[in-house]
């Protein structure tokens, strides 16, 4: 039994298991990237955020598959459109419900879940749609396969956290965006337009909805149910991370994969899950602010 | 260059001041002074735009102070250093200098600005990666005014600078206060250490439940029986 677990262990299966994890955590924290930087900032939960990137991934594949517009164009086009709903979702619901208590805020951006998935259930219908595209994979060995795919959302995650990082600490926007989730109100005295603001973050924070929907339609099916597929676990991931705390929530969603499949790798991919939520609710008992939240 | 006529203010229902008129002219420190309560720093969020005024007009330089949008006073020349400072404490003391500098106009003068307030208090340029929030009460003080000084203002609101300062800090920041006026700045200055802020400054008003009850040279005010009762436990 023992012999048997630590030759699994040195196994090079095992080491694949690791880097796969590295590779879907790519993924988890570009989920969590836009969840995150509009909660620091507005202090809003979008409910609906996975739903936003449902709505992207359609958008990539109706102009991809239908209109035959090159995959990468499509996925611009997806990134604004997700860009202009994450505007539109501030713009027309959070910017008048600001004052309003967090449980009402909640409940207007879950509406908006369930408005954003009958809509596209009575638009699009409830069959699952693929991309059929496919990028192949990278063999490591004659043994060990890296999907593309991964490979590809990882790097541009990783992308993505660098020019979020550059673009939050060096430009003044960037740091606009910072002082706003600090102290709202004197935002006025350094001649900010706190409306603007807002609806800058929550037009990033689509698009980031965009970029992961391109990424993600690269891997998955669209259905109008996909969203309930990821956005547990995205919440989980910004939660588990401090919920507001970019760096946490990047790290986190590493956390979230290994577990994953490290448990899937043992045993069958579902334990995997259930040790990452299991891990998840024990976090939560010993730090629930969140494992890598800033002690202030 | 600042002037209030008939201002009335207030939070919802709850009406702060009444009928506020005063004027502060280029050059001038002048100092609103009064009790706890009494409206002063309802007085600066009306004037920098944090709430509206309902009645009256606010002129800066012959400009309506109050038809501009709230985020544009700043441009107007007009910089707030708010009660209890407010500095954005997870940020670097450069990085609250520079949202001072936030509006586009200002961005150009940036380094210029910044070597200014580095030279007027070399403390800040010590400190300047540093969370802003780990600063002591009058390195924050510094700060704070650092901040309002980086657009280059024509006048500069200043809400309770003393306000949960040890004593002798207290007395460091009004020697700075001093020293921005040597730079030619217009001050128009709220407190509640009467003595200190008369010394420094050249008229004063007095208010209370939010109107404008007594008005003076610094030295007047100093002088009158009124005021050594009411504010100096004389």
């Amino acid at each position: 039994m023992f012999a048997e677990f630590t030759e699994a262990l040195f196994s090079i299966f095992f080491i694949e298991t690791l880097i796969n994890g590295l590779l879907l955590g790519g993924v988890l924290a570009l989920l969590s990237l836009g969840l995150n930087l509009i909660f620091g900032v507005i202090d809003v939960v979008w409910i609906c955020y996975a739903e936003i990137i449902m709505l992207g991934m359609y958008t990539i594949y109706f102009l991809h598959v239908d209109g035959g517009m090159p995959l990468i164009l499509a996925a611009a086009c997806g990134v604004g459109v997700t860009a202009l709903l994450g505007w539109l979702t501030h713009r027309l619901v959070i910017g008048y419900l600001l004052q309003a208590a967090p449980i009402n805020q909640l409940l207007a951006t879950g509406g908006l879940l369930f408005f954003f998935q009958g809509a596209a259930m009575v638009a699009f219908g409830i069959e699952f749609r693929n991309l059929g595209v496919s990028l192949g994979s990278l063999a490591l060995s004659e043994d060990i396969y890296l999907s593309w795919t991964r490979l590809l959302s990882f790097a541009i995650a990783a992308g993505v956290v660098v020019v979020l990082y550059q673009f939050l600490s060096r430009s003044y926007l960037g740091a606009a965006i910072r002082a706003i989730s600090q102290d709202r109100e004197i935002m006025i005295l350094m001649g900010v337009n706190t409306k603007k603001l807002y609806l800058l973050t929550s037009a990033i924070g689509g698009g980031l909805a965009g970029l992961a929907a391109a990424l993600l339609a690269l891997q998955y099916d669209v259905h109008p149910f996909i969203g309930l597929s990821f956005g547990p676990i995205t919440f989980m991931v910004c939660v588990m991370g401090g919920l507001g705390n970019m760096v946490g929530g990047f790290l986190a969603a590493f956390v979230f994969s290994e577990l994953i499949t490290i448990g899937g790798y043992f045993a069958e991919l579902e334990w995997g899950y259930v040790l990452a939520f299991a891990f998840f609710i024990f976090a939560m008992f010993i730090r629930p602010e969140g494992l890598f939240a800033r002690k202030s | 260059m600042l002037t209030l006529k008939n201002v009335n203010a207030g939070y919802g229902d709850f009406q702060a001041l009444f009928d506020v008129s005063l004027d502060v002219r280029a050059g001038e420190a002048v100092a609103v002074i009064g009790p706890n309560g009494a409206g002063k720093s309802t007085l600066m969020r009306v004037i920098s735009g944090m709430i509206p005024a309902t009645v009256g007009h606010i002129e800066m330089e012959g400009v309506s102070v109050l038809d501009a949008p709230a985020h544009d006073i700043v441009g107007m020349g007009i910089a707030h250093v708010p009660e209890n400072r407010r500095l954005f404490p997870r940020m670097t003391v450069e990085d609250n200098l520079r949202m001072g500098c936030f509006m586009p106009q200002f961005r150009a003068k940036y380094e210029a600005r910044k070597d200014f307030v580095y030279e007027l208090f070399p403390r800040m340029l010590e400190r300047r990666n540093q969370m802003a929030g780990t600063l002591s009460g009058g390195e924050q003080q510094m700060c704070a005014i650092g901040r309002a000084l980086m657009s280059d203002p024509k006048i500069l609101l200043m809400d309770e600078p003393s306000a949960g300062l040890a004593p002798v800090i207290v007395q460091q920041v009004f020697d700075l206060i001093e020293r921005i006026r040597a730079e030619g700045l217009t001050v128009l200055i709220v407190e509640q250490n009467v003595r200190q802020v008369l010394r420094i400054v050249d008229r004063a008003y007095v208010l209370e439940s939010g109107s404008l009850r007594l008005e003076g040279t610094a030295d007047e005010l100093l002088q009158s029986a009124e005021i050594q009762k009411s504010f100096m436990g004389m």
